[in-house]
């Protein structure tokens, strides 16, 4: 085995493009766990978190936050939680303090598990993936990212430099159920992000299909059950909040598991997307948002 | 492959690193620091906590390549000299000590909280200790003595100036 530490962006994927099995190191919370615990031995360690650029995020010309691979959960939790807090509160929920000092979301990226917690607060808010090649960069829509299980749309050659997400423009909110408050890979997750601006409803789904999905339906439903109601300074009606958790919860394809059987993960999504689009509705008309 | 780092405050070197090894195999086995423990190698634990420029991490996630050029601190550098730091003497009086397989890990984590946060609730302890696991105490002598800890390094419950 190999073990390389590159400076620069272009060093890096240089050693990607002449070593196409490399296997990239960012936080290791997932790497090293596989090094250690199994006999997986990649012929190079690309150890991408000596990279100025990847471990810092910018603001965009269009107004939406890039947020380099290597950026952790503990700097999205501390520099983020008004521009993204969707994705902070996911990250407020992975692992343990020591966890979040050192993943990133290019690795849970990377990593592609349907359990990512990540993953339903980016579909929820349409963020692309940018990646980057020695030939190039380019972006993936986060809906193509994921093909499978663990399985991401990256090709050998490539590495994630970043990931592009829109600012909130509206309340969001997050839900996991698992055993404990910490440490825990979710049962199942539910993300939602309102868009107050554009009047439109995104959603995520975690652990409950061979891939993190969106709930496509419920999001068409709601969007437009919403259209009169914006405007209004009330709750939501009961049976509309009702229609969209069931939309929700045969959006996904669970499977039963040591975590859980599908038949759980089914109720645990309708409870999840019910609570949190009543959480986010009330805090967008409560906040006076409703008369902007 | 060849690592050259900084623990307590000393510079360390070692020779033959294997490419996939983990700090943690680093500090006990090649440098002879056998305080931070080894119970899972999966970061479920926290038994194996240590500071990595200034922030915690669970040393059988980094990669010993990872750890090049950097200032670690373990367990072996919380004293000093003979006189144990507050929070080691906290944890002694309250009986937070079992096995004591657990205490290292947990003693770098409580350093952590006490540094950035004078005067912990009981839930803020509870959230900045979730990745560390205690097999024998049952956790409430370990969260009076992070109260005990708090109490004595901050009296006034604040920083001081
Ligand atoms: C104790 C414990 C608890 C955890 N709890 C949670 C949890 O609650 N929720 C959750 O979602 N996850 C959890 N995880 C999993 C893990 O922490 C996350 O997936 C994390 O985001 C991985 O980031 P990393 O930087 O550590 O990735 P690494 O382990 O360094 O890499 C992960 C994968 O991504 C690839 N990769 C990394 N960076 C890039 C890049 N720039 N380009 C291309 N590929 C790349 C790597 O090759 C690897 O395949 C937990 C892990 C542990 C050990
Ligand atoms: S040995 Fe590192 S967390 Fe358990
Ligand atoms: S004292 Fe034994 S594990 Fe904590």
């Amino acid at each position: 085995m190999e073990f390389l530490t590159p400076e620069s962006w272009d060093e890096a994927l240089t050693a990607k493009a002449l070593s196409p099995d490399a296997l990239p190191l960012a936080g290791g919370t997932d790497v090293m766990v596989e090094l250690n615990l199994t006999a997986r031995r990649p012929p190079l360690l690309l150890d991408l978190t000596r990279i100025p650029e990847l471990t810092t995020w910018s603001l965009t010309d269009d107004g939406r936050i890039r947020l380099g691979a290597g950026v952790t959960y503990r700097q999205v939790i501390e520099e983020l939680n008004d521009e993204l807090p969707g994705l902070a509160m996911a990250a407020r929920t992975v692992g343990s303090p020591q966890i979040r000092n050192r993943g990133t979301v290019g690795g849970n990226l990377g990593a592609a598990s349907p359990a990512g917690d990540c993953h339903p607060p980016l579909l929820a808010v349409g963020a692309e993936v940018e990646v980057a090649s020695v030939v190039g960069s380019r972006l993936i829509p986060i809906d193509e990212f994921f093909t499978g299980v663990k399985r991401n749309a990256l090709s050998p050659e490539e590495l994630i430099a970043a990931v592009i997400v829109p600012t909130a423009r509206g309340p969001q909110q997050f839900s996991k159920i698992g055993t404990r408050n910490a440490m825990v890979i979710a049962v199942c997750s539910f993300a939602i992000a309102l868009d107050a601006h554009h009047q439109t409803v995104g959603t995520g789904i975690g652990s409950a299909a061979p891939t993190p999905i969106r709930a496509h339906g419920a999001e068409r439903m709601l969007t437009h059950a919403l259209k009169s109601l914006w405007q209004r300074r009330g709750p939501l009606p009961e049976d509309l909040v009702q229609q969209f958790a069931l939309n929700v919860a045969t959006a996904a394809k669970p499977i039963d598991d040591v975590r859980g059987t599908a038949a759980y993960r089914q109720h645990a999504l309708t409870v999840m997307a019910r609570r949190t689009l009543t959480w986010a509705w009330d805090e967008y008309w409560s906040t006076g948002e409703a008369a902007a | 492959m060849r690592i050259t780092c900084t623990v307590n405050g000393q510079t360390h070197q070692a020779d033959d690193v294997w490419e996939g090894e983990s700090l943690l195999y680093l500090l006990r086995e090649r440098l002879g620091l056998p305080g931070s423990k080894n119970a899972c190698e999966q970061g479920e634990c926290g038994s194996c906590t240590v500071f990595m420029d200034d922030e915690t991490v669970c040393a059988c996630l980094v990669a010993a390549g990872q750890a090049e050029g950097r200032e670690i601190r373990t367990i072996e550098g919380l004293s000093e000299g003979d006189r144990l730091h507050p929070i080691q003497q906290a944890f002694v009086e309250t009986g937070a000590v079992q096995c004591g397989f657990c205490t290292p890990g947990l003693l770098i984590q409580v350093a952590d909280l006490l540094r950035n946060n004078a005067n912990p609730t009981d839930l803020e302890i509870r959230e900045a200790l979730a990745g560390n696991l205690c097999r024998c105490t049952g956790y409430e002598q370990i969260i009076e003595a992070v109260r005990l800890a708090a109490a004595r390094i901050h009296p006034t419950g604040e920083f001081a100036r």
